[in-house]
C-alpha cells in the first residue's frame, strides 16, 4: 500500500505564477485557509520572463486613456473574438491592481511628477504599460511572493505558525483533480523531492497552471508549460475555448542551442533591425501582400527614411504583422535561403547612425541577451531569428466576473484560462490579466466556498486510480524513454500545427499524435536509489507530463483544422481570410469516449453579442470589418465611440498588433 | 563543430555521493545545462536537477562548476578547453537533496523573519516616488534568487553553527532595500545586527562577484546599510541628543 500523506484546505491554488499569488493573496485574505502548490521553487514561475510591462490605463502619461479605449485595443487585438466582458472587466480593474501592487512594495519605473511610468507598446493607443525596466514580470512575482509572505507573518504573529492559513508547498505536481460526483473535492499530487503522494481535500481548485509551449520544439516557455491545467480541467470534464489560438513570436533566437525559442524583441525592428536571408538580400519586401502594399514601403531607401520620417514615408515592411513576418520567414527557410541554423538573419550591423555605442543604448537588454547567452556581440554581427511558440490564447472556458469553469468548484485564471485575449493577445495585457483574474478567481472560489451546505468528500476510489496512473511508468518494464516521446511530439507540433497551418498537415499531426498516444501509454522509467525510487526523477515527472502536453497537443490540432479562416495566432495557409461568420464561434473542446482513453471532441458554440454600450465604443467602419452586416447596429454607433479619445479606429492600428516584447 | 566532452556530475543524496564519469557530446553554442540535460535524456534519465528559464532570469539552476558557484544555463562551454574535465557540484552550503539540487529552504526561512514592506498610511495610487530615489533599491528587485551570494559566503559555508544568526548577502540586501525604500516607514536597523548578523559581513565582496545580476550588494547594499546602523548606534551626537532628549529615537521594527 503506497503511503499517502493528506491535507484538508478550503481552497487549493495550483501553480506560483502571478495569476496563482494573486488568488491565494484573495483566498487568505477572505479568511480562507489556502494551499498553493507550485512545480517549481516559490518565486521561479515564468512570469518572471514577462519584460514588457503590465498594462493598465492609469493615464499617467497621457491624460486620455482611460478603461474604453484600453478595452477598444484589446477587443482589436483579439480580433473581436475576446470574450468581451472579461476584455471590459480587465481595462476597468487593471488601474487598481497595478497600485496595489505598488502598495505591497513595488518600484515601477517613474514620471517626473513621481506617479508610475507608462510606456508605448503595440497594440496599445497610448503609453500604458506601467514597468520596470525589462524585468517587469520579475518585479511583479516578486512583489506578490512578498505579499504572501507579509501574510504568513500575521498568521505567524496571531497563530505562532507561518504556514496557518496560507502555505506553499513548493516543488509539488498535481496530477489529478479529484472529484465527488460531478464536483471538486480535492488534488492529488506528488512532492518532487520526495516523489511522496499528498491528496489535498478541499472543496475549491484554482487552476493557474500557465501555458502550453512544451508541446512544442521552438519555444519561449520553460519546462513548467506543459499544459497540465488545461489537461486537468479536461479530466475532469470542464472545456477549453479556442485552443488552436497559439501566439507564435516570428523572431526568436534559433542560435544557439543553448537559448532556442528565447525571444528577441520587436523593438530591434521598430529600431532599424532588417531582415536578410543566407543571399544577403533584405526579403521582406518580396512579401508585402496586396491588402499593406499602400501602408508599406516598396524600396529600401523609402523604408529607411521612415525611422526619422514616418509621416512623410510609408514603413519598412519587417514591421508587418506578425504572422506576415513569420510567413515569410518560413518561406524563406524552405526555399533553401535560411542562416546556417535555419531561420534567418536579423541585424542591426551599421543600421544606426550612432554606430554601436548607440544599439548598446537602444537596445540594452538584447545587447545583453545575446552577449550573455550567445557570445554574440550585435553591433558586429548578425542575430539569427526564426519563428517560437509564445503564448497559448485558448483556455479553460470560464465565467467572466468568478473565473468559475463550467465543473462545480473549479475555476482558472492566467494564461490557463481562455477567452480574454480572443485570438491574439496584446503585449502588456498578460501581466495585468493575471492580476484581474487572479484577484477574481480567490473571490469567486471563496464565495464558492461559502456557498456550500456541505463539504464534499473524496472518494477512496478517486485516490486509488490517482495513485494506480501515477505508479504507472514504473510499473510497465523496457517501455519507450520518455524523453524520445517528448521529442517526438514536439517535432509533430512545430511542423504540422506551427504557425502556418494547412489542412493536409493538421490531418498528417492527428494521425502522429494518435501513434504517439500508444507511445505515451507505453513509456517507463526506472525507480532511482532514494525514497522508494520516486525521490527528485526527472524521467518519471517527464513520463506524467505527457499526457497532458498529448492533449493539449490534440485540441489544438482539431480546432486549427475545425476552424477554416486565418484570425489572430491562428493563420491557415489554405483559409487566407478573417471570417465574419467565423467570428461568431467559439470552438469548444471536452473529452468524450472511453474514459481511460478519452479523444478530444469539438463542438461549436455560438459567441455571445457584444453589450450595446460596448459596441458603442467603436466606429461602424471599423466593426464592418470584423462582424456580419447583421451584427452592425443601425444607428448612432458614431457618437458613442468618442469616449475620451482623439484618435480613433485605423485600419492600420486594428492589423499592427504586437504581442509581448 | 562537436566534440566529447569528459564531465565530473556528483551523484548521490543526503551524505552519501560521489562524482561520476561521463562523456558526452558537446555541440557549438551549448552551456552546461545543456549538456546535463544531454545526460538526462541519453545516459541519465534520473539526473537530479533544478533548472526552469534557461534564459538567467529564474535563478534555479545554481550549481559550482570547477568550483566556481555559477548558474549552468549562463556558463558557455566555449569558455572551456575541448580536453578539459568539466566538474560539477551542487552548491554546498546547502544540504543535498539528490545529485545536483539542494534543500535551499534556509533562504524561505530567513527571508519570512525579515518584516516586510510597510507604506503606511497612504492609500494604494497615492505613492508618488522620484526615479532618482527609487533606482537604489531597484537594483536590489534585479536579485533573481538564485542563493548564489548566500552560497559562497564564508560566514556560512564553512561555519554551519552561523546560519541560525546570519540571514545572508540575499537578505541582509532585502533588509537595505526597504530601508532605502523611499515609501517604507520601518526602521529594521536596530534588526539588521542584532538579529540578522550584518556585523558577521567583512565584506570580502565574494556575493558581489558570483551575483549574475552584477547587483553591487557589497558596495551599494551591505556597506551603506553598515553606515545606517553605526549611524544610529554610534552617532556621538545622536548619543548626546538623546540622553539630552533633544533627538527622540525612532521606533524599531522587530523581526517577524
Amino acid at each position: 500500500m503506497t503511503e499517502i500523506e493528506r491535507h484538508s484546505y478550503d481552497v487549493v491554488v495550483i501553480g506560483a505564477g502571478g495569476a496563482g499569488l494573486r488568488a491565494a493573496i484573495e483566498a487568505r485574505l477572505q479568511g480562507k485557509k489556502t494551499a498553493i502548490i507550485s512545480k517549481s521553487l516559490f518565486g521561479k514561475a515564468h512570469t518572471v520572463m514577462a519584460e514588457g510591462g503590465a498594462a493598465a490605463a492609469m493615464g499617467n502619461v497621457n491624460p486620455n486613456d482611460n478603461w474604453q479605449v484600453h478595452f477598444r485595443d484589446t477587443m482589436r487585438g483579439g480580433k473581436f473574438l475576446n470574450n468581451w466582458r472579461m476584455a471590459e472587466l480587465h481595462a476597468k480593474e487593471a488601474p487598481d491592481r497595478v497600485w496595489e501592487l505598488e502598495h505591497w512594495g513595488a518600484l515601477f519605473d517613474r514620471t517626473k511628477d513621481g506617479k508610475i511610468s507608462q510606456r508605448n507598446f503595440g497594440g496599445h493607443e497610448y503609453p500604458r504599460l506601467a514597468h520596470v525596466g525589462d524585468r517587469t514580470g520579475l518585479e511583479l512575482i516578486r512583489t506578490a511572493q512578498q505579499k504572501i509572505v507579509a501574510l504568513q507573518q500575521q498568521d505567524h504573529a496571531e497563530h505562532g505558525d507561518y504556514d496557518a492559513r496560507l502555505r506553499v508547498w513548493a516543488e509539488t505536481t498535481v496530477t489529478r483533480l479529484l472529484m465527488d460526483g460531478d464536483r471538486i473535492a480535492g488534488v492529488f499530487a506528488y512532492v518532487r523531492e520526495t516523489g511522496k503522494f499528498v491528496v489535498f481535500e478541499a472543496p475549491a481548485v484554482v487552476l493557474a497552471t500557465g501555458g502550453i509551449g512544451k508541446a512544442f520544439k521552438v519555444t519561449s516557455n520553460s519546462w513548467e508549460y506543459t499544459g497540465d491545467g488545461h489537461s486537468l480541467a479536461l479530466l475532469a470534464g470542464a472545456t477549453l475555448l479556442n485552443m488552436e489560438f497559439v501566439q507564435f513570436h516570428p523572431t526568436g533566437m534559433v542560435w544557439p542551442p543553448s537559448v532556442k525559442g528565447i525571444l528577441v524583441t520587436e523593438s530591434v525592428r521598430g529600431d532599424r533591425g532588417v531582415l536578410k536571408n543566407s543571399d544577403g538580400k533584405r526579403f521582406m519586401f518580396e512579401y508585402i501582400p496586396e491588402v499593406f502594399k499602400t501602408q508599406y514601403a516598396t524600396s529600401e531607401e523609402e523604408g529607411d527614411r521612415w525611422y526619422d520620417d514616418p509621416e512623410n514615408n510609408k514603413r519598412p515592411p519587417e514591421l508587418l504583422p506578425r504572422d506576415e513576418v513569420a510567413r515569410a520567414i518560413n518561406s524563406e527557410v524552405k526555399a533553401g535561403r535560411g542562416s546556417p541554423h535555419g531561420g534567418v538573419f536579423l541585424t542591426v550591423v551599421d543600421r544606426m547612425p550612432g554606430g554601436a555605442a548607440e544599439i548598446v543604448r537602444r537596445l540594452p537588454s538584447m545587447h545583453h541577451q545575446f552577449k550573455e547567452l550567445a557570445d554574440v556581440d550585435i553591433t558586429t554581427e548578425a542575430m539569427e531569428v526564426g519563428p517560437t511558440c509564445h503564448y497559448v490564447m485558448g483556455g479553460v472556458e470560464v465565467d467572466p466576473d468568478t473565473a468559475a469553469a463550467l465543473v462545480p468548484g473549479l475555476f482558472a485564471a492566467g494564461e490557463v484560462a481562455g477567452g480574454m485575449h480572443g485570438s491574439n493577445r496584446l503585449g502588456g495585457n498578460s501581466l495585468t490579466d493575471l492580476l484581474v483574474f487572479g484577484r477574481r478567481a480567490g473571490l469567486g472560489a471563496s464565495e464558492y466556498v461559502d456557498s456550500l451546505p456541505e463539504r464534499p468528500t473524496v472518494p477512496g476510489a478517486e485516490v486509488e486510480a490517482a495513485t494506480a496512473e501515477a505508479l504507472a511508468p514504473f510499473e510497465r518494464a523496457g517501455g519507450e524513454n520518455p524523453y524520445a516521446v517528448h521529442a517526438e511530439l514536439q517535432q509533430t507540433m512545430n511542423e504540422l500545427v506551427g504557425i502556418i497551418r494547412k489542412e493536409g498537415e493538421l490531418e498528417q499531426a492527428l494521425e502522429a499524435l494518435e501513434k504517439i498516444r500508444e507511445r505515451v501509454a507505453n513509456v517507463s522509467v526506472d525507480p532511482v536509489a532514494v525514497n522508494d525510487g520516486r525521490g527528485y526523477h526527472p524521467g518519471w515527472h517527464l513520463a506524467l507530463d505527457l499526457r497532458n502536453m498529448l492533449l493539449v497537443s490534440e485540441a489544438i490540432a482539431k480546432a486549427a483544422l475545425e476552424r477554416q479562416e486565418s484570425r489572430g495566432g491562428h493563420t491557415r495557409d489554405d483559409h487566407p481570410g478573417m471570417s465574419p461568420e467565423w467570428r461568431k464561434v467559439n470552438l469548444v473542446c471536452r473529452l468524450a469516449g472511453d474514459p481511460a482513453a478519452p479523444h478530444v471532441e469539438l463542438k461549436h458554440q455560438p459567441m455571445e453579442p457584444m453589450r450595446g454600450d460596448l459596441l458603442g465604443l467603436f466606429e461602424n467602419d471599423e466593426l464592418k470589418k470584423y462582424l456580419t452586416p447583421e451584427e452592425v447596429p443601425a444607428g448612432a454607433a458614431a457618437e458613442a465611440g468618442a469616449a475620451g479619445d482623439g484618435g480613433g479606429a485605423t485600419a492600420a492600428g486594428a492589423e499592427n498588433q504586437e504581442g509581448d516584447r | 563543430m562537436s566534440y566529447e566532452a569528459k564531465f565530473k556530475v556528483w551523484r548521490g543524496d543526503d551524505g552519501d555521493g560521489e562524482l561520476t564519469d561521463y562523456a558526452v557530446e558537446v555541440n557549438e553554442g551549448e552551456v552546461v545545462l545543456d549538456i546535463i540535460h544531454r545526460l538526462q535524456a541519453t545516459q541519465a534519465p534520473d539526473l537530479a536537477v533544478r533548472w526552469n528559464c534557461k534564459a538567467g532570469k529564474c535563478g534555479s539552476c545554481s550549481a559550482e562548476v570547477n568550483g566556481m558557484p555559477r548558474l549552468m544555463c549562463m556558463t558557455r562551454m566555449s569558455t572551456f578547453e575541448p580536453d578539459e574535465t568539466i566538474t560539477v557540484t551542487p552548491i554546498r552550503t546547502f544540504p543535498v537533496i539528490r545529485d545536483l539540487v539542494t534543500d535551499v529552504s534556509f533562504n524561505y526561512e530567513k527571508a519570512r523573519e525579515i518584516p516586510s514592506f510597510d507604506p503606511g498610511d497612504v492609500a494604494p495610487g497615492d505613492i508618488r516616488m522620484q526615479q532618482v530615489d527609487v533606482e537604489r533599491s531597484q537594483e536590489f528587485r534585479k536579485c533573481i534568487e538564485c542563493f548564489l551570494c548566500n552560497n559562497v559566503c564564508h560566514v556560512i559555508r564553512d561555519h554551519e553553527e552561523n546560519k541560525p544568526d546570519f540571514a545572508g548577502p540575499r537578505f541582509l540586501m532585502r533588509i537595505a532595500e526597504l530601508e532605502m525604500h523611499p515609501a517604507d516607514v520601518g526602521d529594521r536597523r536596530e534588526i539588521a545586527q542584532t538579529d540578522h548578523g550584518l556585523g558577521f559581513c567583512n565584506i570580502t565582496k565574494c556575493c558581489t562577484e558570483v551575483c549574475p545580476e552584477h547587483i553591487k550588494i557589497t558596495d551599494n547594499a551591505l556597506i551603506p546599510l553598515k553606515e545606517r546602523v553605526v549611524g544610529r548606534k554610534y552617532d556621538p551626537v545622536v548619543w548626546l541628543g538623546s540622553k539630552l532628549g533633544i533627538v527622540k529615537k525612532g521606533q524599531d521594527t522587530p523581526s517577524a
